[in-house]
């Protein structure tokens, strides 16, 4: 009896630290692109919100997309446009429970199929957008929302074979034995794999530049364009919090996760370090590049992306065997 | 037919389909594949480890260039109501009203003199369009750009400021900006250094008159004196 209560009060923590998890680190993620983007282009960013700095900015857009009213467009399919923002944004919820933090039993739920469940649920979640593009009746919705079909069609291909070619080397889909056989030179050994599925997981997110679905000068917001509120407000926390799971999933396959010096007690610190290093990447590139047209999109992903990740696997595939 | 292109693009397999089309990539970027995004990233994060160019004005104060338009201001003693700033005014929007006033005439002889009297001088901000064609016109430098700008108001009414506020304004006029190195003097100052010249050389002659005086006086020969007074003379009516 009071074991059965112990593992209850375990499950509930554990549920608790990965919701305050995906709900304090993509704010965070949110925050930095604030101010580092501010900074790259010469300007300070958010200074007052808050007082320091602007520290509050997020908490206090959170306060305004909660005021807003919530209009729901009079020719929209209903049901499909409000359930639409929480198809978007629970799945990177749910793909957390079974990304490893650190050594041992930090994480949600050990799942032995971790990778492909992870890869799986990542891609519902942009079945969101789509559903928001369909169901607002909204030519730009619509257009945003077949862009956005079309680049998932071209960049998941990609994203699984560099994923793929992880779990080759590794012999498992458990993202947490992946980690613990994960040694430093992986890091050149899998470093086209790592290139792959950060672009290509960059492009799945809608990033710059790979932003053509919200391509603002074109089709004023893709799929998000008619929401308001407070699930507009859900629709930017999927994309932060999808920022958060890539960088996340990318440092535990590529870059060893909780692999660093004292690794025995401060793992978890070197996992997040190392994703919210990736993520200052990921915001580096958005003010770095132009966005890509349609084409240029497709072409990458089908003649750069793909040909590259087939290469990694023959590469990790010979080095296996030898 | 086919070896020439074929070996140039032997030989250089890496510059070959770019220098074909110089015109798309600068001449840096053809160097390595993938330079010219190195290049961005790396211009993005030089940008972000210099300084802001923000001014954060309310708690920062602007700095202003010298010739700042912020406001026109008056210094009601140098005005002669004169009218020329309220004609040449675009929008007219500078509003005067004067009255004469005669002063008696002088103990010593003369007629009475009428001297104009300033009574209102306005200028309304909200149709003033900071052409400066007014501090431009006016004969005796009574108006002036000052620099201040933070004079918004909430009703529209405010905006229309009468003499006192424009003489207010004035003590916020800079000094003269001062002229580039090298720059012909201002007239006024060429004009007094023609005078100072012109003192200098009568001094001059004045003094070796005096000298050639002395000598004659000492020779004995008092007839030389004439054209000798005769020097300080001209240099007087230079001076006028």
């Amino acid at each position: 009896m009071a074991s059965t209560a112990h593992w209850w009060l375990e499950v509930a923590l554990r549920l608790v630290v990965i919701l305050g998890f995906f709900l304090v680190v993509p704010l965070l993620v949110g925050q930095m692109e604030h101010k580092a983007m501010a900074h790259m282009q010469g300007r300070l960013g958010p200074m007052r919100a808050g007082g320091f700095h602007g520290w509050a900015q997020l908490i206090a857009d959170g306060v305004k997309f909660a005021q807003k009213e919530s209009v729901v467009p009079a020719d929209a399919d209903r049901l499909v446009f409000q359930l639409a923002p929480a198809v978007a944004l629970l799945p990177y919820l749910v793909a957390l429970v079974v990304v490893p933090i650190g050594p041992g039993t930090q994480v949600g739920v050990a799942l032995d199929l971790g990778l492909f469940f992870v890869l799986a649920v990542m891609g519902v979640g942009v079945l969101g957008t789509l559903m928001g593009g369909w169901a607002s009746a909204n030519k730009y919705s619509l257009l945003g929302g077949i862009r956005t079909a079309a680049q998932l069609m071209a960049y998941e291909l990609p994203m699984l074979l560099s994923a793929a070619s992880v779990g080759m080397a590794a012999g498992t889909l458990s993202l947490g034995a992946i980690v613990d056989k994960w040694q430093w030179w992986w890091l050149p050994w899998q470093l086209i794999g790592a290139f792959v599925f950060f672009v290509s997981g960059l492009a799945e997110l809608q990033r710059p530049p790979f932003d053509m679905p919200v391509a603002d000068s074109e089709i004023i917001f893709g799929a998000y364009t008619e929401y308001t509120g407070l699930r507009f407000a859900f629709f930017l926390l999927a994309e932060y919090a999808g920022i958060v799971l890539l960088c996340l999933l990318t440092s535990v396959l590529f870059l060893g996760g909780w692999h660093g010096p004292f690794s025995a007690h401060l793992g978890w610190l070197w996992t997040v370090l190392k994703t919210l290093a990736l993520a200052f990447v990921v915001i580096w590139l958005r003010v770095s590049y132009p966005r890509l047209r349609e084409d240029q999109l497709q072409r990458f992903a089908w003649t750069a992306l793909i040909p590259l990740a087939l290469a990694q696997l023959a590469i990790t595939g010979v080095v296996r065997v030898l | 037919m086919t070896t020439e292109s074929e070996q140039q693009s032997e030989q250089q397999p890496q510059t070959g389909p770019a220098s074909s089309d110089p015109q798309r990539e600068p001449r840096a970027s053809r160097d390595f594949p993938g330079m010219g995004l190195v290049k961005g990233l790396a211009t993005t994060f030089k940008t972000m480890t210099k300084h802001a160019h923000t001014v954060q004005y309310p708690d920062q104060p602007p700095e202003l260039p010298p010739r700042t338009r912020g406001v026109i201001a008056l210094l009601e003693e140098n005005c002669t109501v004169c009218m020329l700033c309220a004609r040449e005014c675009p929008d007219w929007c500078i509003y005067i009203d004067s009255h004469k006033e005669t002063a008696p005439a002088p103990p010593g002889g003369g007629r009475e003199r009428t001297r104009n009297v300033l009574d209102r001088f306005a200028i309304d901000f909200s149709l003033c369009m900071y052409c400066g064609i007014c501090i431009e016109v006016c004969p005796f430098d009574a108006l002036e750009w000052s620099p201040e700008f933070e004079y918004a108001e909430f009703d529209i009414k405010e905006l229309l400021h009468e003499k006192d506020r424009l003489r207010e304004w004035f003590w916020t006029v800079p000094a003269p900006v001062a002229l580039d190195p090298g720059a012909p003097d201002p007239k006024e100052m060429a004009q007094a250094q023609k005078v100072a010249d012109k003192r200098l050389t009568a001094q001059k002659a004045a003094e070796i008159v005096a000298l050639a005086d002395g000598g004659a006086a000492a020779s004995g020969q008092p007839e030389r004196s004439g054209p000798g007074r005769s020097g300080p003379a001209g240099g007087a009516e230079g001076d006028g």
